[in-house]
């Protein structure tokens, strides 16, 4: 006997969306000057939800004029008080999480589940971290009285998009920086309603500023003179030309890149953890996350026990509307964004690796790919060197510890990598081996305001999170 | 008066634990700060970096492997080597930055007691660089530091070896390897210093030194796929090179230690804190989750 999953929507009616947003300069929404908006549509069905102003540069002029201009009493505030009004924004996002996690689904088509469950606790957690930071800066490592470095210039992804600002703002206001902020093109909504939660707090005007727009806003900003801190999360091809732009002036900058993680798993892990762990590693968010563990790398001894395991894991998972709560994997974030996950997958079964997904229904509007896996994946293939960022799992097998170690090191990214084995000694001898910046031994994709995060070579460069965090904005 | 000839030094480069001479077979003249000629160095070629790079990444497993103790040891011991060599080396310093003796004589000392202060760090610098992170969850969860990689070095082109030793000692005491460019008018101390680190237990490859010309050679290594870090202090009176080098850098984001100069001239006698050696390093976060 079956049993089938009745609907389990999240009621929408939480989140009041306004038919059209300003950019946010200096404490009032305000029009774009050049007059120009864009549209920003719910990839699960294609709705618009809202229409956006798009900054130009007389925007980007003015929003880190405004950065510049509040930097002078932010930075002069005593710690303690900058504390409070970043514990004051933490509870706010708390208070008003249910509205945020809905309308962080909408606009970006992750599940209600993982919004509600995972993105929203995290950006609170983010901004009551660094509140604590504010007033104890003397004790971090930098010196007796670090100081900031002034106006920060952030560029977020659309993946987890108030997540990662949370990541950009909380450290830099906490170090006595301003910002301007630059959300994605996809997902500008909830930076928008941040605006609110700022003007709610009673944040200095111009200590926060968020500009919408696509990649020529966020260039204007990177590039703009009067930006002391650049911080950048996107792909490893934007980072790189953003370095090149940084390149022979004093911005202090930072890079959050793209990864091609291996999730390694021995012969002697427990199959089921190990399973739970991969569909995370590489599911989660749609695998719309720089550091899914995209290459599955499995002892080969158990692969078969393993991919049996996996396949039945991966029939159970439900494909579907962002707000049922019963969703596992959401929609694609983009037309484009599915355009390259096609590609790359075709490109899989042209090289020669084997392609399987479970038999799922796909809505008919919106954006969506379902969870695939694909065997027989050589290190040549580019599914095993290209970021697909998406729910694309790469499997390769080993034999030894060193040969796990090799494969896993080739790439040039180095941002993530699980082990899955019961011997501990392994574990760190692996844990030793593996360039990357985080290493989840029996687990994956754990994230805490506590913990710095951030990737060896191509990765970038930087850490986000833990006292390592707070260097990113500190003249040190 | 003597008649003695004197025998004439030929200076090699350093790289993979041997003297080779420039691949290119080229040298250049070196003279003193009054213009007198005190020898040849080897010139080298962008195929000589390659080569450095190639030996750096050979010994990076072996020395960033090798616990920090005796890593600790191995950097005493080059102080030990050149504190038998002190008058050498002062005599050459002060040839080739045009010093009194005594000064000259302040530069090695200081240089010496760099290497010690540096090899004290060695087993210390992961306590004050690490962390054990309080996340909210059943998980042990530790950051710690490692080296970058292989690190390309521009050497300080004013102060040929107090200058040179403040830029090598902290890239390797974490367990990196580099390839070093010398000060291009003064080069002939660091290539001395290339046969005390040959006697000093350190391993082949993991400090390589090459003499020549910063604007050949800074290109090629701040594009170089296998490098993992540049640091451009020997380009710091040059901000057009230093932009360009930035900019060539960025094509597999090595990690840039940009010149912290004033004016182009550092003052390496400051105390050297800690930037230097965490400029270098990566930090590695490693979760487990806790539980019986």
């Amino acid at each position: 006997m079956s049993f089938e999953y009745a609907p389990a929507p999240e009621s929408r009616a939480v989140v009041d969306i306004a038919p059209s947003y300003g950019l946010f300069i200096d404490g009032e929404f305000t029009e774009a000057a050049g007059g120009k908006v864009f549209k920003t549509v719910s990839p699960a069905n294609e709705e618009v939800l809202s229409e956006v102003a798009q900054a130009g540069s007389e925007d980007v002029e003015r929003a880190v004029r405004a950065a510049r201009k509040a930097f002078e009493k932010w930075s002069a505030l005593p710690g303690a008080e900058r504390a409070k009004y970043l514990f004051r924004i933490a509870r706010l996002i708390q208070e008003r999480s249910r509205e945020l996690a809905v309308l962080e689904s909408l606009d970006n088509g992750k599940p209600i589940r993982e919004s509600r469950d995972s993105d929203l606790p995290l950006v609170a957690a983010h901004f009551f971290y660094y509140a604590g930071w504010a007033d104890k800066l003397g004790h971090a490592g930098y010196g007796a009285d670090p100081k900031p470095l002034g106006v920060a210039g952030q560029v977020i992804p659309w993946n987890f998009p108030l997540l990662m600002l949370a990541w950009k703002i909380a450290p830099a206001l906490a170090c006595g920086n301003t910002v301007v902020l630059k959300p994605a093109e996809t997902t500008p909504l909830s930076a928008l309603f941040f605006a609110d939660i700022c003007r709610q707090a009673g944040l200095p005007k111009g200590v926060v500023n968020i500009l919408t727009g696509d990649g020529s806003t966020g260039a204007e900003l990177v590039a703009h003179p009067d930006v002391n801190k650049v911080a950048f999360t996107g792909s490893t091809e934007v980072g790189k030309a953003i370095a090149r732009t940084v390149a022979g002036t004093d911005k202090k900058l930072t890079l959050e890149l793209g990864g091609k993680a291996a999730n390694i798993v021995f012969d002697d892990a427990p199959i089921d953890q190990a399973v739970e762990g991969i569909v995370n590693g590489i599911f989660f968010n749609q695998g719309h996350v720089c550091c899914a563990g995209s290459r599955l790398l499995v002892q080969e001894s158990v692969q078969d026990e393993l991919l049996a395991a996996l396949k039945r894991r991966m029939s159970t998972l439900r494909v579907g509307d962002p707000l049922d709560k019963n969703t596992d994997i959401g929609a694609i974030n983009s037309a484009e964004q599915l355009a390259r996950i096609t590609e790359l997958a075709d490109a899989g079964e042209a090289e020669g690796a084997e392609r399987w997904a479970p038999s799922c229904e796909l809505p008919d509007a919106g954006y969506w790919f379902a969870p695939t896996l694909f065997t027989g994946v050589t290190q040549a293939h580019r599914i095993a060197q290209e970021e697909i960022f998406g729910p694309v799992l790469s499997v390769l097998t080993f034999r030894t510890p060193e040969e796990a170690v090799a494969k896993a090191n080739n790439t040039p990214y180095g941002l993530s990598a699980g082990v899955w084995t019961e011997k501990g000694s392994r574990i760190l001898w692996m844990a030793n081996k593996l360039r990357a910046g985080i290493v989840w031994s029996n687990t994956f994709n754990k994230f805490d305001p506590a913990s710095p995060f951030g990737g060896y070579k191509e990765s970038g460069f930087g850490r986000e999170g833990g006292r390592h965090g707070l260097e990113a904005y500190l003249d040190v | 008066m003597s008649d003695r000839l004197s025998v004439l030094k030929t200076y090699k480069l350093y790289v993979g634990g041997k003297f080779p001479r420039s691949e290119s077979g080229r040298v250049y003249e070196v003279s003193d700060s009054k213009g007198n000629w005190l020898a040849n160095a080897p010139l080298s070629s962008r195929k000589d970096a390659r080569d450095a790079v190639v030996a750096a990444r050979k010994a990076f497993g072996g020395w960033s492997g090798a616990t920090a103790y005796n890593r600790g040891q191995i950097l005493y011991r080059v102080a030990e080597m050149l504190e038998g060599r002190r008058e050498q080396f002062a005599a050459e310093v002060a040839d080739a930055e045009g010093l009194s003796k005594a000064k000259a004589a302040a530069q090695v000392d200081a240089a010496i007691d760099r290497w010690v202060w540096y090899a004290g760090w060695s087993d210390k610098v992961a306590q004050i660089a690490g962390s054990a992170n309080p996340v909210a969850g059943p998980y042990f969860n530790l950051s710690s530091p490692e080296p970058t990689g292989v690190v390309a070095v521009l050497a300080p082109q004013e102060s040929s070896f107090l200058g040179l030793v403040s830029v090598i000692a902290p890239a390797i005491v974490t367990g990196n390897t580099v390839v070093v460019v010398t000060s291009e008018k003064s080069p002939l101390p660091a290539l001395s210093l290339g046969e005390v680190l040959a006697t000093s237990d350190l391993p082949g490859g993991v400090v390589n030194i090459l003499s020549g010309r910063v604007n050949e050679l800074g290109g090629p290594l701040a594009a170089h796929q296998d490098v993992n870090a540049i640091d451009l202090a020997g380009a710091a009176a040059d901000a057009e090179l230093v932009k360009a080098l930035e900019t060539a850098a960025a094509d597999n984001l090595k990690r840039v230690l940009r010149p912290q100069a004033v004016d182009g001239v550092a003052d390496w006698t400051a105390d050297p804190g800690t930037e230097r050696m965490l400029a270098f390093l990566e930090t590695k976060t490693v979760w487990h989750p806790m539980g019986v």
